[in-house]
Protein backbone atom coordinates (compact mmCIF):
# COMPACT_ATOMS: atom_id res chain seq x y z
CA UNK A 1 0.00 0.00 0.00
CA UNK A 2 0.98 3.81 -0.44
CA UNK A 3 1.17 6.27 1.95
CA UNK A 4 0.22 10.09 0.68
CA UNK A 5 3.40 12.59 1.94
CA UNK A 6 2.29 15.01 4.12
CA UNK A 7 2.20 17.86 1.81
CA UNK A 8 4.20 20.91 3.15
CA UNK A 9 7.02 23.36 0.93
CA UNK A 10 9.59 19.98 1.49
CA UNK A 11 6.81 17.85 -0.45
CA UNK A 12 7.17 20.46 -2.98
CA UNK A 13 10.85 20.55 -3.47
CA UNK A 14 11.33 16.44 -3.19
CA UNK A 15 8.28 16.42 -5.88
CA UNK A 16 9.86 18.83 -8.14
CA UNK A 17 13.77 17.07 -7.65
CA UNK A 18 12.25 14.36 -8.75
CA UNK A 19 10.20 14.75 -11.99
CA UNK A 20 13.54 17.31 -12.52
CA UNK A 21 15.93 14.61 -12.02
CA UNK A 22 13.32 11.67 -14.13
CA UNK A 23 13.54 14.11 -16.61
CA UNK A 24 16.96 15.34 -16.98
CA UNK A 25 18.85 11.75 -17.46
CA UNK A 26 16.21 10.10 -19.10
CA UNK A 27 16.80 9.55 -22.91
CA UNK A 28 14.53 7.51 -25.36
CA UNK A 29 11.31 8.44 -25.10
CA UNK A 30 8.22 8.50 -22.89
CA UNK A 31 8.23 4.77 -22.58
CA UNK A 32 11.09 4.97 -20.58
CA UNK A 33 10.47 7.49 -17.98
CA UNK A 34 7.17 6.51 -17.21
CA UNK A 35 9.08 2.70 -16.43
CA UNK A 36 11.61 4.66 -14.51
CA UNK A 37 8.94 7.28 -12.68
CA UNK A 38 6.87 3.73 -11.30
CA UNK A 39 10.41 2.79 -10.02
CA UNK A 40 11.03 5.63 -8.52
CA UNK A 41 7.18 6.85 -6.98
CA UNK A 42 6.38 3.53 -6.31
CA UNK A 43 9.24 1.45 -4.82
CA UNK A 44 11.36 3.81 -3.90
CA UNK A 45 9.02 6.64 -2.66
CA UNK A 46 6.18 4.08 -1.86
CA UNK A 47 3.91 7.60 -2.89
CA UNK A 48 1.70 5.57 -5.17
CA UNK A 49 0.46 1.80 -5.58
CA UNK A 50 1.74 -0.17 -8.43
CA UNK A 51 -2.19 -0.46 -9.61
CA UNK A 52 -2.61 3.46 -9.66
CA UNK A 53 0.53 3.91 -11.49
CA UNK A 54 -0.52 1.53 -14.62
CA UNK A 55 -3.56 3.10 -14.77
CA UNK A 56 -1.91 6.48 -14.97
CA UNK A 57 0.17 5.43 -17.55
CA UNK A 58 -2.28 3.95 -19.28
CA UNK A 59 -4.17 6.94 -19.26
CA UNK A 60 -1.47 9.24 -20.25
CA UNK A 61 -0.79 7.16 -23.14
CA UNK A 62 -4.31 7.46 -24.59
CA UNK A 63 -4.26 10.96 -24.16
CA UNK A 64 -2.97 13.74 -26.51
CA UNK A 65 0.21 15.18 -25.61
CA UNK A 66 4.15 14.08 -24.48
CA UNK A 67 3.57 11.17 -22.27
CA UNK A 68 6.31 12.66 -19.20
CA UNK A 69 4.29 15.37 -19.20
CA UNK A 70 0.98 13.77 -19.05
CA UNK A 71 2.16 11.16 -16.60
CA UNK A 72 4.08 13.87 -14.22
CA UNK A 73 0.44 15.72 -14.45
CA UNK A 74 -1.69 12.76 -12.92
CA UNK A 75 1.17 11.85 -10.33
CA UNK A 76 1.15 14.92 -9.30
CA UNK A 77 -2.96 16.09 -9.02
CA UNK A 78 -2.97 12.80 -7.63
CA UNK A 79 -0.56 13.56 -4.38
CA UNK A 80 -1.33 17.02 -4.34
CA UNK A 81 -4.01 18.58 -6.55
CA UNK A 82 -3.54 21.18 -8.77
CA UNK A 83 -0.84 22.62 -6.95
CA UNK A 84 1.29 18.97 -6.92
CA UNK A 85 0.21 19.27 -10.64
CA UNK A 86 2.06 22.65 -11.67
CA UNK A 87 5.25 21.47 -9.52
CA UNK A 88 5.31 18.17 -11.28
CA UNK A 89 4.70 19.00 -14.89
CA UNK A 90 7.02 22.13 -14.14
CA UNK A 91 10.31 19.84 -13.13
CA UNK A 92 9.92 17.24 -16.34
CA UNK A 93 9.61 20.18 -18.80
CA UNK A 94 12.53 22.72 -17.78
CA UNK A 95 15.10 20.34 -18.24
CA UNK A 96 14.81 19.67 -22.23
CA UNK A 97 13.92 23.65 -22.00
CA UNK A 98 17.02 24.87 -20.52
CA UNK A 99 19.42 22.03 -22.54
CA UNK A 100 17.21 23.14 -25.86
CA UNK A 101 17.65 26.66 -25.32
CA UNK A 102 21.30 26.30 -25.50
CA UNK A 103 21.83 24.07 -28.42
CA UNK A 104 18.98 26.51 -30.34
CA UNK A 105 21.82 28.94 -29.82
CA UNK A 106 24.76 26.86 -30.20
CA UNK A 107 23.21 25.71 -33.59
CA UNK A 108 23.28 28.61 -35.11
CA UNK A 109 26.61 28.89 -33.95
CA UNK A 110 27.86 26.18 -35.45
CA UNK A 111 25.70 24.59 -38.58
CA UNK A 112 27.31 26.04 -41.22
CA UNK A 113 30.81 24.57 -39.95
CA UNK A 114 32.23 21.97 -42.38
CA UNK A 115 32.51 19.11 -39.66
CA UNK A 116 29.44 19.54 -38.02
CA UNK A 117 27.90 19.35 -41.13
CA UNK A 118 29.36 16.57 -42.34
CA UNK A 119 28.36 14.66 -38.63
CA UNK A 120 24.70 15.84 -39.67
CA UNK A 121 24.74 14.49 -43.06
CA UNK A 122 25.41 11.24 -41.08
CA UNK A 123 23.09 11.22 -38.62
CA UNK A 124 20.48 12.65 -40.74
CA UNK A 125 20.36 8.79 -42.80
CA UNK A 126 20.61 7.04 -39.30
CA UNK A 127 17.46 9.20 -37.80
CA UNK A 128 15.41 8.11 -41.07
CA UNK A 129 16.40 4.45 -40.23
CA UNK A 130 14.92 4.82 -36.78
CA UNK A 131 11.84 6.54 -37.31
CA UNK A 132 10.93 3.98 -40.49
CA UNK A 133 12.07 1.07 -37.86
CA UNK A 134 9.45 2.75 -35.53
CA UNK A 135 7.01 2.71 -38.07
CA UNK A 136 7.84 -1.08 -39.48
CA UNK A 137 7.44 -1.92 -35.01
CA UNK A 138 3.55 0.18 -35.10
CA UNK A 139 3.23 -1.31 -38.22
CA UNK A 140 3.30 -5.10 -37.50
CA UNK A 141 1.36 -3.97 -33.92
CA UNK A 142 -1.43 -3.35 -35.90
CA UNK A 143 -1.15 -6.22 -38.40
CA UNK A 144 -1.36 -8.08 -35.43
CA UNK A 145 -4.37 -7.61 -34.10
CA UNK A 146 -5.52 -9.19 -37.32
CA UNK A 147 -8.69 -6.50 -37.73
CA UNK A 148 -9.16 -5.48 -41.45
CA UNK A 149 -10.60 -2.01 -39.92
CA UNK A 150 -7.00 -0.58 -39.02
CA UNK A 151 -5.25 -1.87 -42.17
CA UNK A 152 -8.21 0.02 -44.24
CA UNK A 153 -7.70 3.04 -42.06
CA UNK A 154 -3.86 3.00 -42.34
CA UNK A 155 -4.06 2.76 -46.01
CA UNK A 156 -6.43 5.48 -46.56
CA UNK A 157 -4.45 7.98 -43.92
CA UNK A 158 -1.14 6.99 -45.67
CA UNK A 159 -2.79 7.74 -49.14
CA UNK A 160 -4.40 11.04 -48.10
CA UNK A 161 -1.38 12.27 -46.13
CA UNK A 162 1.55 11.07 -48.85
CA UNK A 163 0.02 10.74 -51.99
CA UNK A 164 -2.33 13.54 -51.78
CA UNK A 165 -0.95 15.76 -49.04
CA UNK A 166 -3.68 16.91 -46.57
CA UNK A 167 -3.09 18.02 -43.72
CA UNK A 168 -2.59 15.76 -41.23
CA UNK A 169 -4.65 17.92 -38.20
CA UNK A 170 -7.68 17.78 -41.10
CA UNK A 171 -7.07 13.74 -40.99
CA UNK A 172 -6.96 13.27 -37.29
CA UNK A 173 -10.05 15.36 -36.93
CA UNK A 174 -11.81 12.89 -39.10
CA UNK A 175 -10.63 10.08 -37.30
CA UNK A 176 -11.37 10.91 -34.50
CA UNK A 177 -14.94 11.81 -35.18
CA UNK A 178 -15.19 8.22 -36.80
CA UNK A 179 -14.17 6.89 -33.26
CA UNK A 180 -16.66 8.49 -31.82
CA UNK A 181 -19.18 7.50 -34.07
CA UNK A 182 -17.77 4.07 -33.88
CA UNK A 183 -17.82 3.58 -30.45
CA UNK A 184 -21.26 5.43 -29.72
CA UNK A 185 -22.98 2.47 -32.24
CA UNK A 186 -21.14 -0.20 -29.90
CA UNK A 187 -21.88 1.22 -26.51
CA UNK A 188 -25.69 0.88 -28.27
CA UNK A 189 -25.26 -2.66 -29.20
CA UNK A 190 -24.34 -3.88 -25.88
CA UNK A 191 -27.24 -2.39 -24.62
CA UNK A 192 -29.42 -4.20 -27.17
CA UNK A 193 -27.70 -7.07 -25.99
CA UNK B 1 -1.24 37.93 -35.21
CA UNK B 2 1.92 38.74 -33.43
CA UNK B 3 4.57 35.99 -33.47
CA UNK B 4 4.45 34.54 -30.08
CA UNK B 5 0.64 34.27 -30.52
CA UNK B 6 1.65 32.11 -33.31
CA UNK B 7 3.98 30.06 -31.52
CA UNK B 8 1.56 29.43 -28.56
CA UNK B 9 -1.49 28.54 -31.08
CA UNK B 10 0.73 26.34 -33.46
CA UNK B 11 2.24 24.14 -30.60
CA UNK B 12 -1.24 23.99 -28.86
CA UNK B 13 -2.16 22.45 -32.40
CA UNK B 14 0.50 20.31 -31.65
CA UNK B 15 0.26 18.97 -28.13
CA UNK B 16 -3.69 18.46 -29.05
CA UNK B 17 -3.26 16.32 -32.20
CA UNK B 18 -0.35 14.32 -30.75
CA UNK B 19 -2.07 10.97 -29.13
CA UNK B 20 -0.56 7.92 -29.12
CA UNK B 21 3.05 9.37 -27.34
CA UNK B 22 6.55 8.89 -28.68
CA UNK B 23 6.60 9.64 -32.46
CA UNK B 24 2.95 10.73 -32.82
CA UNK B 25 4.08 14.12 -32.53
CA UNK B 26 7.02 14.14 -35.34
CA UNK B 27 4.99 14.42 -38.48
CA UNK B 28 2.88 17.46 -36.74
CA UNK B 29 5.76 19.26 -35.61
CA UNK B 30 6.70 18.84 -39.57
CA UNK B 31 3.46 20.23 -40.79
CA UNK B 32 3.49 23.21 -38.20
CA UNK B 33 7.08 24.47 -38.50
CA UNK B 34 8.05 23.66 -42.13
CA UNK B 35 4.86 23.42 -44.09
CA UNK B 36 2.40 25.87 -42.18
CA UNK B 37 4.81 28.08 -40.94
CA UNK B 38 8.43 28.56 -42.77
CA UNK B 39 10.54 28.51 -39.04
CA UNK B 40 12.33 26.27 -40.16
CA UNK B 41 13.76 24.93 -43.83
CA UNK B 42 13.48 20.61 -44.03
CA UNK B 43 17.14 20.18 -43.53
CA UNK B 44 16.71 22.07 -40.14
CA UNK B 45 13.81 19.88 -38.89
CA UNK B 46 15.88 16.64 -39.50
CA UNK B 47 18.32 18.24 -37.63
CA UNK B 48 16.15 19.14 -34.92
CA UNK B 49 14.81 15.46 -35.07
CA UNK B 50 18.30 14.23 -34.79
CA UNK B 51 19.11 16.55 -31.52
CA UNK B 52 15.76 15.47 -29.96
CA UNK B 53 16.70 11.66 -30.54
CA UNK B 54 20.20 13.06 -28.34
CA UNK B 55 18.73 14.91 -25.62
CA UNK B 56 16.78 14.57 -22.99
CA UNK B 57 12.87 14.90 -22.72
CA UNK B 58 9.77 14.64 -25.32
CA UNK B 59 10.28 15.92 -29.05
CA UNK B 60 7.37 18.19 -28.96
CA UNK B 61 9.23 19.82 -25.76
CA UNK B 62 12.18 19.97 -27.60
CA UNK B 63 10.97 21.24 -30.48
CA UNK B 64 8.94 23.87 -28.52
CA UNK B 65 12.03 25.20 -27.19
CA UNK B 66 14.60 25.14 -30.41
CA UNK B 67 11.81 26.83 -32.56
CA UNK B 68 10.94 29.07 -29.99
CA UNK B 69 14.13 30.33 -29.65
CA UNK B 70 15.05 30.38 -33.35
CA UNK B 71 12.19 32.82 -33.88
CA UNK B 72 11.72 34.48 -30.95
CA UNK B 73 14.39 34.24 -28.01
CA UNK B 74 13.24 33.11 -24.64
CA UNK B 75 9.65 34.55 -24.76
CA UNK B 76 9.12 32.47 -27.97
CA UNK B 77 10.19 29.48 -25.79
CA UNK B 78 8.19 30.36 -23.01
CA UNK B 79 5.08 30.62 -25.51
CA UNK B 80 5.91 27.54 -27.84
CA UNK B 81 5.99 25.62 -24.29
CA UNK B 82 3.40 26.37 -22.89
CA UNK B 83 1.27 26.40 -26.00
CA UNK B 84 2.44 22.78 -26.35
CA UNK B 85 2.02 21.62 -22.34
CA UNK B 86 -1.69 23.59 -22.04
CA UNK B 87 -3.92 21.09 -24.07
CA UNK B 88 -2.27 17.93 -21.53
CA UNK B 89 -3.05 20.20 -18.16
CA UNK B 90 -6.27 20.37 -19.28
CA UNK B 91 -6.85 16.94 -20.32
CA UNK B 92 -5.01 15.12 -18.01
CA UNK B 93 -6.91 17.56 -14.86
CA UNK B 94 -9.89 16.66 -16.33
CA UNK B 95 -9.33 12.52 -16.54
CA UNK B 96 -7.51 12.93 -12.95
CA UNK B 97 -10.64 13.94 -11.19
CA UNK B 98 -12.62 11.68 -13.08
CA UNK B 99 -9.89 8.90 -12.22
CA UNK B 100 -10.27 9.48 -8.73
CA UNK B 101 -14.52 9.08 -9.12
CA UNK B 102 -14.68 6.27 -11.72
CA UNK B 103 -11.51 4.73 -12.33
CA UNK B 104 -11.82 3.76 -15.78
CA UNK B 105 -12.31 5.90 -18.98
CA UNK B 106 -13.84 4.49 -22.30
CA UNK B 107 -13.72 6.83 -24.71
CA UNK B 108 -10.52 7.96 -25.24
CA UNK B 109 -9.43 4.45 -25.35
CA UNK B 110 -11.69 4.40 -28.34
CA UNK B 111 -10.43 7.40 -29.41
CA UNK B 112 -6.61 6.11 -29.02
CA UNK B 113 -7.75 2.79 -31.06
CA UNK B 114 -9.19 4.89 -33.85
CA UNK B 115 -6.87 6.96 -34.12
CA UNK B 116 -3.79 4.48 -33.62
CA UNK B 117 -3.94 3.55 -37.31
CA UNK B 118 -3.47 7.09 -38.83
CA UNK B 119 -0.44 8.16 -36.49
CA UNK B 120 1.30 4.96 -37.90
CA UNK B 121 0.68 6.41 -41.39
CA UNK B 122 1.60 9.89 -40.28
CA UNK B 123 5.01 9.07 -38.94
CA UNK B 124 5.58 6.41 -41.55
CA UNK B 125 5.24 9.77 -44.62
CA UNK B 126 7.56 11.78 -41.63
CA UNK B 127 9.68 8.74 -42.27
CA UNK B 128 9.39 8.20 -46.39
CA UNK B 129 10.18 12.82 -46.30
CA UNK B 130 13.24 12.64 -43.56
CA UNK B 131 14.38 9.71 -46.08
CA UNK B 132 14.19 11.29 -49.27
CA UNK B 133 15.98 14.51 -47.51
CA UNK B 134 18.93 12.15 -45.98
CA UNK B 135 19.29 10.05 -49.83
CA UNK B 136 18.74 12.95 -52.13
CA UNK B 137 16.23 12.45 -55.16
CA UNK B 138 16.68 8.78 -57.45
CA UNK B 139 18.55 11.14 -60.44
CA UNK B 140 21.34 11.82 -57.80
CA UNK B 141 21.61 9.48 -54.93
CA UNK B 142 23.84 9.90 -52.06
CA UNK B 143 24.93 6.55 -51.64
CA UNK B 144 26.99 7.20 -48.68
CA UNK B 145 23.65 8.08 -47.03
CA UNK B 146 21.96 5.43 -48.42
CA UNK B 147 24.43 2.80 -47.17
CA UNK B 148 24.44 4.66 -43.69
CA UNK B 149 20.43 4.25 -43.75
CA UNK B 150 20.59 0.66 -44.46
CA UNK B 151 23.23 -0.53 -41.94
CA UNK B 152 21.40 1.66 -39.35
CA UNK B 153 17.94 0.09 -40.33
CA UNK B 154 19.29 -3.42 -39.79
CA UNK B 155 20.95 -2.29 -36.98
CA UNK B 156 18.04 -0.13 -35.39
CA UNK B 157 16.48 -3.33 -34.77
CA UNK B 158 18.43 -6.50 -35.59
CA UNK B 159 17.97 -10.22 -35.30
CA UNK B 160 21.38 -10.47 -33.60
CA UNK B 161 22.67 -6.71 -32.34
CA UNK B 162 20.34 -4.38 -31.63
CA UNK B 163 21.91 -0.73 -31.32
CA UNK B 164 20.54 1.94 -29.35
CA UNK B 165 19.47 5.66 -31.57
CA UNK B 166 22.69 7.31 -29.41
CA UNK B 167 24.84 4.73 -30.53
CA UNK B 168 23.64 4.29 -33.84
CA UNK B 169 24.35 8.33 -34.45
CA UNK B 170 27.20 8.22 -33.05
CA UNK B 171 28.13 5.78 -35.38
CA UNK B 172 26.49 8.09 -38.37
CA UNK B 173 28.26 11.40 -36.95
CA UNK B 174 31.94 9.44 -37.03
CA UNK B 175 31.01 8.03 -40.56
CA UNK B 176 30.30 11.60 -41.90
CA UNK B 177 32.78 13.41 -40.93
CA UNK B 178 35.28 9.96 -41.96
CA UNK B 179 33.88 10.04 -45.16
CA UNK B 180 34.39 14.19 -45.35
CA UNK B 181 37.35 14.22 -44.43
CA UNK B 182 38.18 11.36 -47.12
CA UNK B 183 37.60 14.32 -49.29
CA UNK B 184 33.88 13.07 -50.78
Amino acid sequence: MSTKPVIDLKFYLKLFWTTFTLSLFTFGGGFVIVSLMRKKMVVQLGWIDDEEMMDFITIAQSSPGPIAVNASLMVGYHLAGVPGALVSTLGTILPPMVILSLISVGYEAVAENTWVKAAFHGMRAVVAAIVLQVTWALFRTLAETKKVLPLVLFAVAFIALFVFRVNIMVVMVMMVLLSILLSIREARKEKMR
Amino acid sequence: MTILLQLFVSFFQIGLFSIGGGYAAMPLIQAQTVEMHTWLTPLEFADLVTIAEMTPGPIAINSATFVGMRVAGIPGVLAATLGNILPSVIIMLMLARLYERYREQTLMKHILEGVRPTVVAAIFTAGLSLLKLAVGPISSLDYFALGVFITAFLFANGRKITLSPIILLLFGALGGIGWSALGF
